[in-house]
């Protein structure tokens, strides 16, 4: 077997792809390849902002009127900061389907294929999954804002819940990522990242206090993380203090996007598919 | 190029120490029916998959050991269009251009050029959503060259494309191949192989079982084949003896059927002859006729069996087997009608 000799026509090529500044220019490339289809995909666009309005909506005038939460005089202030959180956890899923189309049409592999940071491809999807994360806030804000729900708080305050939430969010991404890279089909992603993120947003404090649900599960529900943000959040919003579940809820946020990226990262540049 | 190449999923041994080399500027054919290794090989070289023995080079670059240089140097068009649907055909090329760390103005320049070259200039701006197969197909080649990879990789290029659009695309990668770019084309068709190969390596189950230029093999098999339907299956011995003297290579008795098969070089006057040679040797025939070799002869030569996992052998032509199976049926019923 003899080797070939190199080619006489090398590409047209800046510098080796090693650097620092490549591996950020590749997240880009890739961010931009989901934020330029945005705005061209009505369904998605639909689910992250139609939706969502729906829910505030919903929730504020169906459970409004009905559920009296202690130290709230205004169920609406306490429950749309949980609606906010949920909505936010649920655009996390976005990555798991994502990837997995990626991953089943090929794409993974041509990307894979190309002399590139192979983890741009993830790190690239789950920071345009941020701002579509913050345009659906955006808009679930000012449905809010309609409605009657106020910062109680200062502007700082307000700001910084708003920042958690979307770290939080950010961070499931990345658990969805790894989901996304690790079934095998578009169908599957999307059922096993509801099977999780249900339970996860709906046994905690996002809609009722825990102390009003059966003992066994009430334990489960306080120390849930999604609780923990969801408090934190809903405390800023409201002028109240955050105490030790802002600091929480930040280290579940940092520890869970260590972790799930490295996870995730390793998963989709193996070479054992 | 690649050497002792094995891979095992679990019980299935996907690639059994394959060996093959591609010369600079030509194409290579890797010739197999579904489930033969193809996609494995392709993804080992171009370092998606590691094997569990062999090793790879691309340009003398070792794809485990270096996957970073390989990669700079090959072009992937996988089994399935790996096209953004959701970008337009520019920006799908672009995207890729920047990816191999092309300058943006080179970049744009590339996609350009490319959507020209590969017909799709009309097309660049809408979303690849939009397109036919064969377009999507035409893109996912164009990006695959963006970066002007020394080795390009072609799996099924043409499985799923209508018969207009197949032929179109061999146009494209016919002139791929006389501009002198390096190709390792999988196929499942013979026909394929045949006129877009230079060399062709036939594998199934995993093993390279035949490997030589299209004529080699047709030599083995037969570009064309004569069948000759007999009235009683004892007289197949006989019949090949007969023809001998007019055949490529020694003809075969389809199994279970009283068809027996005569690789020949040319088709002219190739029937009367046949019946005439039969005829003297007191030989009683119930049909002659011809038709082109497909993949599945080519395995039937070369196995004894012919080409597992159904659809293999193409989409109109079925194999010896089972054609000449049911002709057999057909004839047989005729006697049994008249007798
Ligand atoms: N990721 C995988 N996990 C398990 N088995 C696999 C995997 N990839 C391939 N195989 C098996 O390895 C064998 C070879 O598959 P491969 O995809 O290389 O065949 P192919 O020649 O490309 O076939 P086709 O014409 O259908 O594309 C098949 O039996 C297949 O089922
Ligand atoms: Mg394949």
């Amino acid at each position: 077997m003899t080797a070939i000799e190199s080619p006489t026509r090398p590409a047209v090529r800046q510098e080796t792809p090693s650097g620092l500044v490549w591996s950020i220019r590749d997240c880009w490339t890739e961010a931009s390849r989901h934020l330029r289809a945005l705005p061209r995909n009505p369904e998605v666009l639909a689910f992250s902002t139609i939706q969502p309005v729906m829910f505030v909506l919903l929730f504020a005038y169906v459970f409004g009127g009905s559920i009296n939460v202690p130290g709230y005089d205004d169920y609406n202030q306490f429950l749309i900061p949980g609606i906010f959180a949920q909505t936010v956890l649920f655009g996390s899923t976005f990555a798991a389907v994502g990837l997995a189309e990626d991953l089943s049409k090929g794409i993974a592999d041509r990307l894979r294929s190309l002399p590139m940071f192979e983890p741009a491809v993830l790190i690239g999807r789950t920071f345009a999954d941020l701002i579509r994360n913050l345009i659906t806030f955006v808009v679930m804000l000012a449905v809010a804002f309609a409605i009657g729900f106020r910062f109680e708080g200062t502007l700082g305050e307000a700001l910084a819940a708003t920042l958690l939430l979307l770290a939080f969010a950010y961070a499931f991404t990345w658990v969805n990522a790894l989901l996304g890279v690790s079934v095998g089909s578009v169908e599957a992603a999307n059922s096993a990242s509801f099977t999780w993120i249900f339970p996860l947003t709906f046994v905690s404090s996002a809609f009722v206090d825990p102390s009003s649900m059966p003992s066994w599960l009430e334990p489960i529900a306080r120390n849930n993380p999604f609780t923990i943000a969801t408090n934190a959040v809903r405390a800023l919003y409201n002028g109240r203090a955050a105490g030790s579940d802002l600091w929480l809820a930040l280290a579940w946020a940092v520890g869970i996007t260590l972790v799930f990226a490295f996870l995730a990262s390793r998963k989709f540049t193996s070479s054992t598919r | 190029m690649a050497q002792g190449l094995s891979k095992r999923f679990g019980e299935t041994e996907a690639l059994v120490g394959v060996d093959f080399e591609i010369q600079r500027g030509k194409v290579l054919g890797l010739l197999g029916p579904n489930g033969a290794g193809k996609t494995t090989a392709v993804r080992i070289l171009c370092t998606l998959l590691e094997p569990d023995a062999g090793r790879a080079l691309i340009d003398g670059i070792d794809v485990i050991a270096e996957p970073r240089r390989a990669r700079a140097r090959i072009g992937l068009t996988g089994q399935f269009a790996a096209v953004e649907e959701r970008l337009t055909g520019f920006e799908n090329l672009q995207h890729v251009g920047r990816l191999f760390h092309l300058r943006t103005s080179e970049a744009r320049r590339r996609a350009r050029e490319l959507l020209e070259r590969f017909d799709l200039e009309e097309v660049g701006d809408r979303v690849a959503k939009t397109y036919s197969g064969g377009m999507r197909r035409r893109l996912d080649i164009a990006m695959s060259l963006i970066g002007r990879p020394s080795v390009l990789f072609l799996d099924e290029p043409t499985t799923g494309l209508d018969p207009r659009s197949r032929l179109g695309m061999w146009d494209v990668i016919e002139e791929l191949g006389r501009g002198g770019t390096t190709t390792l084309l999988t196929t499942q068709y013979l026909d394929e192989a045949d006129r877009l190969a230079d060399e062709i390596v036939v594998i199934d189950h995993g093993k390279a079982i035949a490997r030589g230029t299209a004529d080699d093999l047709k030599r083995r098999v037969g570009g064309e084949l004569v069948e000759v339907v007999l009235a009683d299956p004892a007289d197949a011995g006989r019949v090949i003896d007969l023809l001998e003297h007019r055949a490529l290579a020694r003809g075969q008795a389809v199994p279970g059927t009283s068809v027996v098969t005569i690789p020949v070089e040319d088709l002219t006057g190739i029937v009367p002859a046949v019946v005439r040679d039969l005829d003297a040797g007191g030989i009683r025939v119930l049909d002659v006729g011809t038709r082109r070799s497909t993949l599945d002869d080519v395995f039937f030569a070369l196995t004894g069996r012919p080409a597992e996992d159904g659809q293999s052998a193409g989409d109109s032509e079925d194999g010896p087997g089972s054609e000449a199976a049911q002709l057999a049926a057909s004839h047989q019923a005729q006697l049994e009608a008249r007798s």
